[in-house]
């Protein structure tokens, strides 16, 4: 599959995703924020970093750079979108997913090797996982605190949305311990901690994260 | 302003140093964004435009509240 990386001005990530997108297989292929072109790709990763420097809101000035119009409309028909920290904080912004994320309970950055438990494998970024596998991958954020009125929360929980949750420690105060959400529709899907890191043995905290890449083979297939 | 119901954190963070300078007293912080925006004049239809840049950029509805008040240049 052809997986398009978003850059923005202050993001970090966007090497790392690329590498672990081809790691998984998939041809790679680099997105300026700047454009109004998503270049034909069958999926979109937001990475993590501090894209506009996190100025207003994490996220906020981002989702409305000119590719996010394109990005926008793919994921509301149904293009398998990952956004991972900063890129989970501008799905919010842009409304793709429900509530926000806020500084961490404690106010200090956090960033540590974080066991996760995937709650859901139908989503286009879990098929590769088994339901309540534990993975862990690294986790690096100061505004990674997951936050939504209880109705919205009721209705993640009801409908499985939820997608990854913090096991034994919950790193940042988000509320019922909730890592990662998607749409309705499976396809959109945020994630506070880095699975891009822990793609290969050498330099990861392991490989688990490989499998929210991997995921996308079976989406199209 | 964050909404009542959400945690600030920078909010607590004042309130933590405001005892350590001697501030007694003070039994909450919460902490929120100014934006002074300058307009030709102020009608109808640029205060319903400000609104609209409230809910669309300035503030993020899901977790803050805001006002918009109208002051005239000293």
């Amino acid at each position: 599959m052809r997986v398009g990386v978003v850059t923005f001005p202050g993001t970090l990530d966007d090497v790392d995703a690329q590498r672990a997108a081809r790691v998984a297989g998939h041809e790679v292929v680099a997105l300026w924020h700047g454009d109004h072109d998503l270049q034909g790709v069958d999926a979109v990763i937001l990475p993590g970093g501090f894209s506009y420097g996190d100025y207003l809101r994490a996220g906020a000035i981002s989702r409305f750079a000119p590719i996010m119009t394109e990005v926008i409309a793919g994921a509301q028909a149904g293009l398998p979108v990952l956004g991972i920290c900063n890129g989970f904080q501008i799905l919010v912004e842009a409304h793709l997913l429900p509530g926000g994320l806020l500084r961490n309970d404690h106010r200090k950055f956090i960033c540590r090797d974080q066991t996760l438990r995937i709650e859901n494998t139908s989503t286009a970024w879990t098929g590769a996982f088994a339901q309540g596998q534990e993975i862990v991958v690294p986790l690096k954020n100061g505004e990674g605190q997951y936050v939504a009125d209880a109705e919205t929360v009721a209705r993640l929980e009801g409908d499985g949305r939820v997608v990854a949750r913090y096991v034994d420690v919950n790193p940042n105060g988000s509320v019922n311990d909730i890592a990662g959400i998607s749409n309705e529709r499976g396809n959109v899907v945020g994630l506070m901690p880095h699975p891009e890191h822990a793609v290969e043995a050498l330099t990861g905290a392991g490989t688990d994260g490989l499998g929210f890449f991997t995921s996308l083979a079976g989406v199209l297939a | 302003m964050p909404k009542p119901e959400i945690l600030d954190p920078q909010g607590k963070a004042v309130l933590g140093a405001l005892p350590r300078l001697g501030f007694t007293g003070v039994t909450d912080v919460r902490q929120g964004k100014r934006f002074e925006i300058e307009v030709p004049e102020v009608t109808e239809a640029v205060l319903a435009e400000i609104a609209k840049m409230a809910d669309s950029l300035l503030a993020n509805t899901v977790i803050e509240n805001y006002t918009v008040r109208v002051e005239q240049d000293a």
